[in-house]
């Protein structure tokens, strides 16, 4: 489609924003909607999963390895060794996890996502489906967002794990940390809310990467081409609105969830 | 029986680029229709607008009183499953086989026991000659398997309306002819409202009971076939003889100086100028009962053959002849009518080579190039 000529610069972004917001309201109503698409969530969870767990521990283990080392060199210099654990523990947990399974999710899962439905598309299979009078939203995106998502929070977790056992050996084995300050002072600072609101980022961030992966694949410009592009733009997009998304929900919860000790 | 297909002053633009605007025309139910036009003169996403697959700015499609392009989209879902679609490349899905493919209608809509869908699977892939291939995948096969597959999943639910977009693409013309008589016989089995969007001159004028043409943003015309198959217009009479001389220029249409200079000049040796010959129309081949909208259109014709000009008056008085003199009631004379289809079929092939004005024609082009590079020299 060519942008009418009067058309004020950035009405083309606000449509899409628009169009990406629909879209995203058209898949949470249809979460809701019977016939529910088991087999086809099943089989996208299973590959969701399988190309992102191997590199998302690979990736979570020097990341928790470089917070501990940076944290534990800043505390060193203050005097407060004792809280290495507990400064370390939070930021792998509350920032680098979900953003971690994020990016991950985005560029392995949703660039897959994208591609897949890109190319229905421009065979025709979706028209083909919505003729037949089956939402391809209901039938092909839902399965596809909720499985970004629950695979998103279950790698959550594991991430949370490898990168604090990763900052636990490298703070422990290379700086000499003490092993007994470095699990007290995880109760010290650290709380509950932490690993809620983890979970949390984790689950929205999936959603993201999801819905961004599947709104790119429908609107691919012309031919094959136009489906490497979205590709592209899918995960340019979504990593753009995963870190803005990120800073939205920290401050939010910063402001609403007291810090411990305070 | 098939439904009537109402559009009313329909328009669509992309951005600034108009596509067509306000076509008005009524597909009659149960009737085969050819909507014909140039390339890019928007003939697929007409047919896209008609199931509410695109949005035309203006405009209404009226379908058993829904408009398929105002109506909330529950509503016109439901008047999708009247569809049988049949797209460009087939529009398989990939990570099914053909028979799973074929089936995703049955298993989507339907509660059928699995028996029961194999059996109707199976019979629309015989049906559409593609017995055998049920395990392959879209991939493993050629183009025309594609689309005679995807012609297979659009009649699995028994349609009501049948839209086909390009069915001849990637055919080759033996393959063209047998899907032009499988959509006849189609027709006859399901007396389904067909639209077929082509500009495949063979199956625009051997198939359809009515034909309208697409071009220059407008709906030229849209009638009985005698009507564009005899039409004076310089663009239908141009596009049905393929002629460069006319209207339709390369790219689009041809400005107003080329025109002139082409009428000023002499028809080109090579293109002739005779009327074009209407072929017989396809019959159902034997063992298909006879169509039933035959005999509607004949009432609806003949009730408005005053309004259509004189050589079209003609041609379906004559074509009604025709018809009136082969037994009309298929399973009355089994042995009429095991005679009568050969004959109606050969007519069309025999009548080109000895019929009168077409040789000399056809002659002409040896001795018309001559002419000129004989007068060059001298």
């Amino acid at each position: 489609m060519t942008a009418p000529a009067p058309a004020v610069p950035g009405t083309g972004a606000l449509r899409e924003t628009g169009k990406l917001f629909a879209l995203a309201g058209a898949v949470l109503s249809g979460m809701f909607k019977r016939p529910f698409q088991v087999r086809e969530l099943i089989e996208q969870f299973w590959f969701i999963a399988s190309v992102t767990i191997l590199p998302t521990a690979l990736v979570s283990i020097p990341f928790g390895a470089v917070i501990a080392l940076q944290v534990g060199s800043l505390t060193q210099q203050l005097g407060a060794q004792s809280f290495t654990g507990a400064a370390s523990v939070l930021a792998v947990i509350q920032q680098a996890s979900p953003l971690i399974v994020a990016l991950l999710i985005s560029g392995a899962g949703g660039s897959a996502i994208c591609a897949d439905i890109g190319s229905r598309k421009i065979r025709e299979e979706i028209d083909a489906m919505t003729v037949m009078g089956v939402s391809p939203i209901q039938r092909l995106i839902v399965p596809r967002v909720l499985a970004c998502m629950g695979v998103a929070v279950l790698l959550n977790g594991l991430v949370s794990v490898v990168g604090v056992a990763g900052g636990y050996f490298f703070n422990v084995i290379m700086q000499d940390g003490t092993p007994g300050a470095y699990l007290a002072s995880f109760s010290a600072l650290a709380q509950l809310p932490d690993l809620y609101i983890s979970e949390i980022k984790a689950l929205i961030f999936g959603f993201i990467a999801g819905v961004v992966a599947a709104h790119r694949g429908l609107n691919p410009r012309g031919g094959p081409k136009g489906v490497g592009d979205a590709v592209n733009q899918s995960v340019v997009i979504a990593f753009l609105l995963l870190f803005f998304v990120n800073l939205v929900l920290t401050a939010i919860y910063l402001q609403v969830v007291p810090p411990k000790g305070s | 029986m098939g439904v009537e297909v109402v559009v009313e002053g329909l328009s669509k633009s992309f951005g600034q680029q108009q596509i067509w605007q306000d076509v008005t025309l009524t597909l009659p139910a149960g009737e085969v229709s050819v909507m014909l036009g140039p390339s890019g003169t928007g003939k697929t996403v007409f047919l896209k607008s008609l199931i509410g697959l695109i949005k035309p700015e203006r405009g209404r499609v009226l379908i058993n009183g829904v408009d398929m392009v105002n109506s909330p989209e529950r509503r016109i879902n439901e008047i999708r499953k009247m569809f049988g679609v049949m797209f460009q490349d087939g529009a398989l899905f990939g990570s099914l086989n053909l028979f799973e493919n074929v089936a995703f209608p049955l298993r989507e809509h339907t509660k059928k026991k699995e028996h029961e869908i194999r059996r109707i699977v199976l019979e629309k892939m015989e049906m559409v000659g593609l017995a055998g291939a049920e395990d392959k995948l879209p991939g493993e096969i050629s183009g025309g398997m594609r689309k005679r597959a995807g012609l297979a999943r659009a009649l699995v639910l028994d349609p009501e309306i049948i839209l086909c977009d390009e069915p001849d693409s990637g055919l080759d013309p033996v393959r063209t002819a047998y899907l032009s008589q499988l959509l006849i016989d189609l027709n006859a089995q399901i007396d389904a409202t067909m639209l077929i969007v082509t500009h495949n001159i063979d199956i625009a004028s051997k198939v359809p009971d009515n034909m309208g043409m697409l071009f220059r943003r407008n709906l030229v015309m849209f009638g009985p076939r005698e009507m564009l198959l005899t039409s004076e217009e310089p663009v239908v009479a141009q596009f049905l003889r393929g002629r460069r001389r006319g209207p339709i220029g390369m790219s689009e249409e041809k400005d107003a100086a080329t025109l002139a200079a082409e009428a000023a000049s002499p028809l080109p040796g090579d293109e002739d100028d005779e009327p074009f010959r209407i072929p017989r129309q396809l019959r159902p081949s034997p063992g298909m009962p006879p169509r039933k909208a035959v005999a509607r259109r004949r009432e609806r014709v003949l009730s408005m053959l005053h309004t259509l000009p004189p050589q079209a008056q003609q041609a379906v008085l004559e074509s009604l002849k025709y018809d009136a003199g082969l037994p009309a009631g298929a399973p009355a004379g089994q042995a009429g009518q095991a005679a009568a289809p050969p004959q109606g079929a050969q007519q069309p092939q025999i009548v080109p080579p000895p019929g009168g004005p077409l040789p000399p024609q056809g002659m002409q082009p040896p001795g018309g190039p001559a002419g000129p590079a004989a007068g060059g020299p001298r």
